[in-house]
């Protein structure tokens, strides 16, 4: 998708939500947005940059979409928080990692996928935000339901 | 909800990996059972790793984090520190668990 209107379109949504709640302890109104555009603007501090100095590690085909093994990394200084978005899961935010000046800029975990999906991983750094997108396609879905 | 939890960590050139996995549920509220009713939403919303009295880490989950999680990061520690694991979950459920890292 065309990063410009990937960003307009998170707007209009964006802007219903308070922009202070970025930082309360468990960011609930992320982790309820059924639009990832609207989360990410929930969880970005500036612009979203794309950055390659982002490492997404993930399966280019998970064969069961209830386990999806996901690594971010990043060479970014100063790294704040890590979020991961899996843009077609009915709710995107999977999980966000607050980081502190003792952490190496590196999270693993495994996550549910509904479907073939762009992973997004968001990254705060310096207070600013950076994202790095990886395509897992997925052969059973595994959102249950 | 003792004995939830596995969690390994181990040192090497100033850099503690964390390697932790956890038995949960984690219902994402989506699902119904064999009678159709929906089964409630359970998840592990927030895990945190503490060193001494510091707080090192903090991952904040979803239910998009799949069944019996498994989660790495990484701190820039020592041998011999003692990480101590917590997580608590929507239902008011928790553990924690200590280890010393090799």
């Amino acid at each position: 998708m065309d990063r410009r209107t990937f960003l307009t379109a998170g707007l209009g949504l964006g802007t219903l939500c308070v922009a202070g709640s970025v930082q309360a302890a468990w960011p609930k109104e992320a982790f309820e947005a059924q639009e990832s555009n609207a989360l990410i603007d929930m969880l970005t501090s500036s612009k979203l940059a794309p950055s390659d100095a982002i490492t997404i590690t993930a399966p280019d085909i998970a064969e069961n979409g209830a386990v999806v093994p996901i690594s971010v990394s990043t060479t970014l200084e100063d790294v704040t928080r890590i979020s991961i978005v899996v843009e077609q899961n009915p709710l995107p935010l999977t999980s966000t990692y607050d980081l502190t000046a003792d952490s190496v800029p590196y999270v693993s975990t495994r996550v549910k996928m509904l479907k073939t999906s762009n992973v997004v991983a968001l990254v705060e750094a310096g207070g600013k935000s950076y994202s790095g997108v990886r395509e897992v396609k997925v052969t059973i879905g595994g959102c249950g339901g | 909800m003792a004995g939830s939890m596995r969690v390994r960590a181990k040192e090497k050139n100033g850099i503690v990996t964390v390697k932790a996995l956890i038995t949960h549920p984690m219902e994402t509220g989506l699902r119904k059972d064999e009678d159709g009713n929906i089964i409630p939403e359970h998840f592990i919303q927030e895990v945190t790793a503490t060193v001494g009295d510091k707080v090192v880490f903090t991952a904040n989950w979803g239910t998009g984090v799949s069944k019996n999680p498994y989660l790495s990061f990484k701190y820039k520690g020592s041998k011999g520190d003692i990480v101590t694991l917590s997580w608590t979950d929507n239902d008011g459920h928790s553990d924690s668990l200590e280890a010393e890292v090799k």
